[in-house]
């Protein structure tokens, strides 16, 4: 590790109105090495990475690359200084080729009137062939998977000859398996001499994957450490400030032989899955693993009747409940909790109270139809409390929450119908190490008051460390579950991968 | 849920007045709309004894309450995200159909019934496009402006239809008074009153707002969207109907060029008044300050002498003052909370 700095920056401090998001923070970076910067959501990450990119200006501080101080007053001077930020949500215009966006930046420097498209296809090609060789230039990006745009994105930064990148939590959207493609393209970005900043809350790819960790707490450099030299339990503990004890909550073994909750029987909508059949029992947590694309989500949706179903049948405690719409689905006690939060699952724009009444107008109203404002309030605040939401007011819009409490207020939207099932996708995505945990310890504490929980993830640690059974499925089928000794991620991905389904699928058969 | 451990209670519970709690970002607009409109009249009333008198104001009253009943109707289908450029043209119908009906010879009750029923079938073909095609109301809107405007004036032959034979007692509604209170004015006020009410309070109205505000969460809530935007449109229509029949019974004619521009004024007086036209935003009463605001501007240029040519000019920049206003107040709100946020 005698490579030298190439990014040095010391005593860094920005602050927004009265709040300090960075206090003197320090980060270095070594040519060739894959750092990663940890902590907590609002720990000041992304704000020390966009003072990096020239998007925000810092109050105080020195940076210095390649050992002069340089200033960094705009993204365009960042480009110009070699340092490249692909950002946590995809920026790419979905309705042009993968070529013309790689070139974005380049074209948008450029002074000539007319595009010249040749020389934009050629210098894609170039940057993809050293990233992606499936990725044809000529496609639309909207086209393309997450894992791919997440690819083109990292080609535009390097199209830019940047020698700094930053990559901002890459794969929050992929699988396991499009994230070790992702780590394959970053070990040869590191042989070329290319410096990578790494931000995840991940700390299994973490310390497969990077040689230093740097950890902020609240706006504040806490440490730099060697990975070989520490374990994720200690980077946790310097995260949160506090010892987190065991990360998962423990699980519940009973919960085998209990009866059982829902039953679906060869569920399937003649498309995107197909023969789904799964228990779920009284007091357990069912995981539901799979690759992206593998038909996690849709079977889900099929589950609550957000999608239409073509063939099978929903059981709940052995009543038929296949359901024709959502609203069926929620009258039945069965909701879903979407992966998309911003998207789908909250609506960040209104109060947080309104949004925690939005699945049953019924249960805040009076005389047939009329709102009544103290019953909403006060469901809100009850729910709001037992998940120990932290908000000014519940007339904020969710939009002033953080992730994590974000998340809490799309939970209480579910828990609002008194819920028998939950079908819960990507329960914690973006969300930081502290919600994390206290989501899961909720999830668990729900489902020994009898809730039926199914869960997807595409975090292995998070299928193993919260569900009692995990159900896989592979290309819209079910090809197996792994339980107890057998919930390890070499399972899972066995099955995920498709091998073991063939197998399985003769052995029915024959 | 019993069984959670710590209980911070950081969640504030309703301590605070009820009013308060209803959006105070939309009521701290509805009060400044107020303050404008109050300020400016002031103002008006050094350079115009006439203006602060209770004329000009009936006057005024008198001039937006009809266009006002539209105003109800855009708003509450800007709130559901979608938007209506047909109004003028459907106003206009309304007033045709129902003329056309009384000249040949139906009783004007139900002619009139007959308009109303005839623009919110216009709303309800518009609303199938949108819904079931998938059509964004825009385009759509803009080709039923040009088609009923159309059939507006084939129905006539181009020329304003003369309804002086419509019986006093109908006439009652555009041309009377109860009290010395015009019944244009305490019908537009019963509109306003009922529509704002319910929009604060029904469930049915709270779906609109979830609608327009996302409308893929609205879905994952169990909300049938296309049904609530279906009903939307219709409601816009109809009212735009209902202040057609008025006009007629105001003017004792049906003009097939009524309306013309009338979309403009509607939607501009809905924005000014926080209706949003990504949707999920917009109160009734803020609508109908809108309207005042942009009533008042017209009468002090109007007062003041300003040349005709000149007071759509100046309406326009009001309009882009206030919205730009509004957005730059509101981004600011914005980036402020929503940074530290997450610190």
């Amino acid at each position: 590790m005698a490579q030298p700095f190439v990014l040095e920056a010391t005593g860094i401090s920005k602050a927004f109105g009265p709040v300090r998001a960075l206090d003197g923070v320090n980060f270095s970076l070594r040519k060739g090495e894959v750092h990663a910067l940890m902590g907590e959501n609002g720990a000041g990450k992304s704000t020390l990475m966009n003072i990096f990119d020239g998007i925000l200006r810092a109050d105080k501080g020195e940076i210095r690359l390649d050992g002069r101080p340089v200033e960094i007053v705009s993204p365009q001077r960042a480009q110009e200084l070699g340092i490249g930020l692909v950002h946590q949500e995809i920026a790419l215009c979905p309705d042009v080729s993968v070529a013309e966006n790689i070139s974005m930046a380049a074209t948008n420097r450029r002074r000539n009137l007319l595009m010249n498209y040749g020389e934009v296809r050629r210098r894609a090609r170039q940057v993809l062939a050293s990233l992606a060789h499936d990725i044809d230039p000529e496609a639309l990006v909207g086209t393309l998977s997450i894992s791919e745009q997440q690819i083109v994105e990292i080609a535009k930064a390097l199209s830019l000859d940047c020698s700094i990148l930053i990559l901002d939590e890459p794969t929050a959207a992929l699988t396991g398996r499009e994230a070790a493609k992702l780590f394959e393209i970053m070990a040869s970005l590191k042989a070329r001499g290319i410096s990578i900043v790494y931000i995840s809350h991940r700390m299994a790819e973490i310390f497969a994957n990077c040689d230093r960790i740097t950890v902020l707490r609240d706006g504040r450099y806490i440490c730099t450490e060697n990975v070989a030299e520490t374990g994720p339990e200690e980077i946790v503990r310097r995260m949160v400030g506090r010892h987190m004890g065991d990360l998962y909550p423990p699980k519940n073994p009973g919960s085998a032989s209990a009866p059982i909750v829902l039953a679906t029987e060869a569920l399937g909508d003649g498309e995107r899955f197909a023969d789904v059949t799964m228990e779920l029992r009284q007091g357990e947590i069912l995981g539901i693993a799979g690759l992206i694309g593998a038909g996690r989500t849709e079977t889900a949706l099929g589950i609550c009747g957000l999608n239409p179903l073509k063939s099978g049948r929903v059981l709940l405690d052995g009543r038929d409940v296949t359901p024709k719409s959502y609203s069926d689905s929620i009258a039945n006690g069965i909701v879903y909790l979407s992966e998309d939060r911003k998207g789908a699952g909250v609506f960040v724009d209104l109060p947080i109270d309104q949004n925690v009444s939005a699945l049953d107008l019924a249960r805040i109203s009076k005389l047939g139809g009329l709102l009544s404002r103290t019953k909403e309030q006060a469901q809100a605040g009850k729910l709001g409390a037992s998940l120990n939401l932290k908000c000014g007011s519940l007339s904020d819009p969710v939009s002033t929450l953080s992730g994590g409490n974000q998340q809490k207020v799309a939970i209480a939207k579910m828990l609002s119908v008194k819920p028998k099932v939950i079908v819960l996708d990507e329960p914690t995505r973006g969300v930081d190490v502290g919600a994390k945990a206290e989501i899961h310890r909720i999830l668990r504490d729900l489902a020994n008051a009898g809730t039926g929980i199914i869960a997807i993830s595409s975090e292995l640690p998070e299928l193993i460390g919260l569900c009692d059974r995990v159900a896989v499925i592979h290309e819209g089928r079910m090809v197996g579950e792994v339980s107890g000794e057998n919930l390890t991620e070499e399972h899972i991905m066995h099955l995920a991968s498709g091998l073991a389904g063939e197998r399985k699928a003769h052995g029915h058969h024959e | 849920m019993a069984t959670m451990s710590d209980k911070k209670l950081d969640v504030s519970l309703s301590s605070e007045p009820r009013w308060i709690s209803w959006g105070s970002v939309g009521n701290m607009r509805e009060l400044g709309l107020i303050l404008i409109i109050a300020a400016l009249s002031i103002a008006m009333s050094f350079a115009s004894p006439y203006f602060l008198t209770w004329n000009n104001f009936r006057a005024m009253l008198m001039s937006f309450s009809v266009e006002g009943i539209v105003v109800v109707g855009m708003t509450i289908l800007l709130i559901v995200g979608a938007i209506d450029l047909s109004v003028g043209s459907v106003v206009c119908f309304a007033m045709v159909v129902g003329g056309y009906l009384f000249l040949a010879g139906v009783d004007p009750w139900i002619a009139c019934l007959v308009g109303i029923g005839a623009s919110g079938l216009v709303g309800a073909v518009m609303a199938l496009c949108v819904t079931r095609i998938g059509l964004h109301s825009f385009i759509v809107s803009l080709a039923a402006m040009v088609i009923v405007r159309g059939l507006c004036l084939a129905i006539t032959g181009g020329t304003p239809l003369s309804l002086f034979s419509l019986p006093p007692s109908f006439k009652f509604i555009g041309q009377g008074n109860i009290y010395g209170l015009p019944v244009v004015i305490i019908i537009f006020a019963v509109v306003v009153l009922i529509f704002d009410f319910l929009l604060r309070r029904a469930t049915v109205f709270r779906k609109v707002f979830y609608t327009g505000s996302n409308e893929k969460a609205a879905t994952y809530s169990g909300i049938r969207t296309d049904r609530v935007k279906f009903w939307c449109i219709v409601l816009c229509s109809t009212l735009s109907g209902v202040a057609g029949v008025i006009y007629m019974a105001r003017f004792g004619a049906a003009t097939p060029t009524f309306g013309v521009g009338m979309e403009l004024n509607v939607i501009a007086a809905a924005v000014i008044g926080g209706a949003s036209l990504k949707g999920g935003s917009g109160t009734i009463l803020g609508a109908i300050l809108g309207m005042a605001l942009l009533s008042v501007v017209s009468s002090s240029l109007i007062l003041l002498d300003v040349s005709v040519y000149w007071q759509d000019a100046i309406r326009g920049m009001i309009l882009l003052a206030a919205v730009a206003l509004d957005h730059l107040l509101h981004s600011r709100k914005r980036t402020r909370t929503e940074k530290p946020a997450k610190g």
